[in-house]
């Protein structure tokens, strides 16, 4: 009798519990007010009534949300100081080591708080695959952004961009100038990938080099999974995470990755090198985008001003990134020459794959890459 | 057997191999974090640590969430387990298959999961970090289960209460004055592994943009790469002295136990 | 005495019935309910994608690691424990090795994962030492990196989870019975095979189960670890919610997840009968 009482009430409580889960959960965007949804909507800064009204909303709301960015990352420790000085708020960095995906989950996990991210900075296929979450927004300097590098409406824009790299330590092994180089006996144990190429942008990125680099393309990145068969073959892959801490106590002497991450490196391992292979030159650009449900639109929409005035993208040139207002802030003279003229040299045409190429390649790499590692 | 000059050598022996195999990793990093780009020794990445005040209210938020979550351990696991050895002993593996299933569920998925429990506890309850101490509960009932549950079995818990029963006790009285004081060492081991696994989370957290310990630290090795190694240390050095300080707490009771 | 029976005993579990409920079983539904389904409708092509060759080697690797790491575990750690037991109970070595245990059970993730890179990488702390002195590489092509290296990274916190864990059981063996075997004529050895074994079973296999699933769900270590491919189930799921190149696979990671409940319930339900038949007599 006891044991069927306590099974109808667990079934009740299960009941109820159910029931709530049933419905959606409370939403919270009753507590912005008027002005907060003036702000969701804003596509310009004209909307706000020019940039100071949008800089005192900003300032207003206090508070910004960023996700997934490292401070080393493209400088990105320098630009979150800077902006938050200069404008008095106080930036949330979460997750500095989220990838793509992970700042698209974060935010619809956290949908309706006020932890949700305002701003994304996303790897090509999330983004891509995402719009539907982002809101239109034109910045100041909407003119001065190459087409390609942007959406017409204004739901992306391309921020900063790389080329994929070879770091390397050039007092634990000797010189390296092309991919073949790192099959050599000395590289034995010492060559680790940014990532898994079936998960990380940087990763795959760094397969489409090896596979140019070996006779093969974008679409064709069969070359670039033997490459790497054959540097595993020779004992030189290592399947593990690069990162400072590794790549400072000589754990991991090379790597492949962008050429601002590897850049990074530079200041804390000294005789670091950062060179871009001349037979293989691939690029890759981020996407930066606003959150429509973001906690704090205006800010989002001020960081995002910030981001693309010379300052900003100084300060990601300083990063070692390429900045996508480059060649328009190189004629007016407002580019930082020095920093400019310091980037990597890049010899030969660059490949950035299409969407269509990523997941032609991405479909490839699922079935063939866990082979390589065995 | 326990004090013959083989055991003894033996004993010896095994705890310097236990001592190896735990030790040389922590020298490890203490090696790394003590290193200078120059080639010698400095302690700046331990001397940053000091300096940094992001970290000192993080291991505050870490410290108050592990109290939270042992003293809700405790509330809820220690009545329950005994109320069913007593009188509900049909529900035993029930219990306990409860009490692993948090383990099993990558912390990954459980983000996903608690999606909807938590947008109405941070609208019903607020919105601040502390209420992950829900989660660390849920969290910590596999282990504080296994250390209980050990303690317990060594008891007849039934005779006991049926003992204390005849004598007159109600039944808070059995519970808070006869069985708890036999089970303390159990109570004590869930208690300690609840408040290092609370110290040592870091998945959850970052997931739902808390800020605690963890995070903090894993923060602080993006940019410097020594300093996060030091403050991993450092934190399983404070969380060993804090658990020894604890230790002493039931001291009392075990030496009034033994006899 | 007629008042207090009216109310069922089984009353006084709802506090933490309910508890578990609403944190636990909601978040466990949710899941179970996502795995069966595909773009928002019901769909059973996750669950097939379970049985692909590469998901079942995935779970074959994660069953191996977990059940040797459970095993090793349990005997190093519960040798461990005894010696600590056999030490009195409030001296500094007991409440040091137990702290210890506490604090290194819970150490796990990137932290510990480059503890072992910077003892046993390329240029690791032993290697090195080893390389110079005895001539010996015991860095080969990097098995660290690999499902033994796992195994060993693994026990370094699965030894002190036993012996936090099954110290209780330990401390509940009464001297007193030692003394009334010892004075029924037992020796030492069948004190322990008929007396201090089949009492510390239970205890022993439910801290076998314990660190099982521990391993089995352990993500955070093996993440940091083994960054190429994904040998075990938790990394599997990891690939399926965050990979930037293969997406829209998140319920593929659903149905992982589901798979590990199961298997737990499976290794569970064995644990049950097994301790069933063993302890028949305690009952």
């Amino acid at each position: 009798m006891a044991r069927e009482i306590r099974h109808l009430r667990n079934v009740g409580i299960g009941l109820c519990a159910l029931i709530l889960t049933a419905c959606s959960a409370p939403s919270d965007d009753g507590d912005g007010g008027d002005g907060a949804s003036a702000a969701e909507e804003a596509t310009s800064a004209e909307d706000f009534g020019g940039m100071d009204e949008l800089v005192a909303a900003a300032q207003e709301e206090g508070e910004l949300n960023v996700i997934a960015l490292p401070p080393d990352w493209a400088n990105y420790g320098e630009i979150i100081e800077t902006f938050s000085e200069k404008y008095d708020i106080k930036v949330n960095s979460a997750q500095p080591d989220a990838a793509s995906q992970d700042e698209i989950n974060a935010a619809n996990q956290l949908e309706g708080t006020d932890r949700a991210p305002d701003v994304f900075d996303l790897g090509q296929s999330v983004a891509l695959a995402n719009t539907d979450m982002f809101a239109p927004y034109q910045v100041e300097t909407w003119d001065s952004i190459p087409d390609e590098f942007k959406d017409p409406d204004g739901t992306w824009v391309n921020d900063y961009g790389g080329y994929m790299s070879i770091g390397y330590d050039s007092n634990e092994v000797p010189e390296v100038s092309t991919l073949d180089d790192l099959l050599g006996s000395e590289f034995r144990g010492s060559v680790a990938l940014n990532g898994d190429p079936t998960q990380a942008g940087a990763a795959f990125s760094g397969v489409v080099m090896a596979a140019i680099a070996n006779g093969g393309s974008a679409d064709d990145v069969a070359p670039g999974v033997e490459y790497f068969q054959k540097l595993n073959d020779a004992g030189n892959f290592l399947p593990v995470d690069p990162t400072p801490a590794t790549v400072e106590s000589g754990q991991t002497p090379v790597v492949i990755d962008w050429d601002y991450l590897n850049a990074a490196l530079a200041e804390d391992v000294p005789g670091w090198t950062v060179v871009v292979p001349e037979e293989a030159v691939v690029g890759g650009y981020y996407f930066q985008a606003i959150n429509a449900d973001a906690p704090h639109p205006a800010a989002a929409r001020l960081w995002q001003e910030f981001l693309y005035s010379d300052e900003g993208q100084n300060l990601w040139l300083k990063g070692g990134a390429r900045p996508v207002r480059a060649e328009a802030m190189a004629e007016e003279g407002t580019i930082d020459q020095e920093l400019y003229d310091a980037l990597p040299p890049v010899e030969g045409e660059p490949v950035i794959p299409t969407n269509e190429q990523t997941e032609q390649a991405a479909q490839y790499l699922s079935e063939n890459w866990a082979k390589v590692v065995g | 057997m326990t004090s013959t000059p083989t055991w003894r050598v033996t004993r010896a022996l095994l705890l310097v191999l236990y001592g190896l195999f735990f030790i040389v990793p922590l020298y490890a990093m203490l090696d790394f974090s003590t290193r200078s780009t120059q080639g010698g020794r400095t302690g700046e990445a331990w001397a940053d640590l000091v300096r940094d005040p992001t970290l000192s209210s993080a291991i505050i938020t870490s410290l108050l969430l592990a109290l939270f979550t042992v003293l809700g351990m405790l509330l809820l696991l220690l009545p329950t387990m005994i109320w069913v050895r007593m009188r509900v002993p049909g529900a035993t593996r029930l219990i306990e298959f409860l009490c692993l299933l948090p383990l099993t569920i990558p912390a990954l998925v459980i983000v996903v999961g608690m999606r909807n429990v938590y947008t109405w506890v941070n609208y019903l309850v607020s919105d601040s970090v502390y209420t992950l101490t829900f989660v660390y509960v849920v969290l910590v009932l596999p282990y504080a289960y296994r250390a209980i549950d050990a303690a317990l079995g060594s008891l007849d818990v039934v005779t006991l209460a049926e003992a204390a029963r005849s004598l007159g006790a109600g039944w808070l009285t059995v519970i808070a004055r006869i069985i708890v004081p036999n089970v303390w060492s159990g109570v004590l081991a869930a208690a300690f592994i609840s408040i290092a696994l609370v110290m040592g989370e870091f998945t959850i957290a970052s997931l739902t943009n808390y800020e605690n310990l963890q995070v903090v630290i894993n923060f602080l090795g993006k940019s410097a790469a020594r300093t996060s190694v030091a403050a991993s240390l450092a934190v399983l050095v404070f969380v060993f002295v804090l658990l020894m300080a604890l230790s002493y707490v039931g001291r009392g009771r075990r030496g009034a136990e033994r006899s | 005495m007629s008042r207090r029976t009216t109310l069922p005993p089984s009353l006084a579990l709802l506090p933490f019935l309910g508890f578990l409920t609403i944190f636990l079983l909601i978040p466990t539904v949710t899941v179970v309910v996502g795995a069966f389904q595909e773009g928002g409708e019901f769909s059973t092509a996750n669950i097939e994608a379970l049985f692909s060759e590469a998901a079942l080697r995935t779970l074959w690797n994660s069953v191996l690691l977990s059940a040797s790491t459970a095993v090793i575990g349990a005997v190093f750690g519960s040798l461990l424990a005894y010696i600590v037991v056999m030490a009195s109970p409030t001296s500094l070595f007991r409440r040091s090795v137990t702290s210890m245990a506490s604090v290194l059970a819970q150490f796990g993730g990137v932290t510990l994962a480059f503890a072992f890179i910077a003892t046993l990488g390329f240029s690791g702390v032993v290697t090195e030492l080893l390389r110079d002195t005895v001539n010996l590489d015991i860095f080969g092509t990097g098995w660290l990196f690999g499902l033994p290296g796992l195994i060993l990274v693994y026990t370094y916190f699965q030894i002190p989870l036993m012996v936090i864990v099954f110290l209780p059981a330990l401390e509940g063996l009464r001297p007193q019975w030692r003394e009334a075997a010892v004075n029924l004529g037992a020796t030492g050895w069948q004190y322990w095979t008929q007396v201090a074994i089949p009492l510390l079973r239970p205890a022993f296999l439910g801290a076998t189960l314990l660190l099982f699933a521990n391993a089995f769900a352990a993500y955070a270590t093996a993440a940091a670890l083994v960054s190429q491919g994904n040998p075990i189930v938790p990394l599997l799921i990891r690939a399926a919610l965050t990979s930037e190149i293969l997406l829209g696979r998140q319920n593929l990671a659903f149905a992982l997840a589901f798979q590990m409940i199961i298997v737990v319930a499976v290794v569970m339900t064995a644990y049950a009968l097994l301790v069933r038949r063993t302890s028949r007599w305690l009952r």
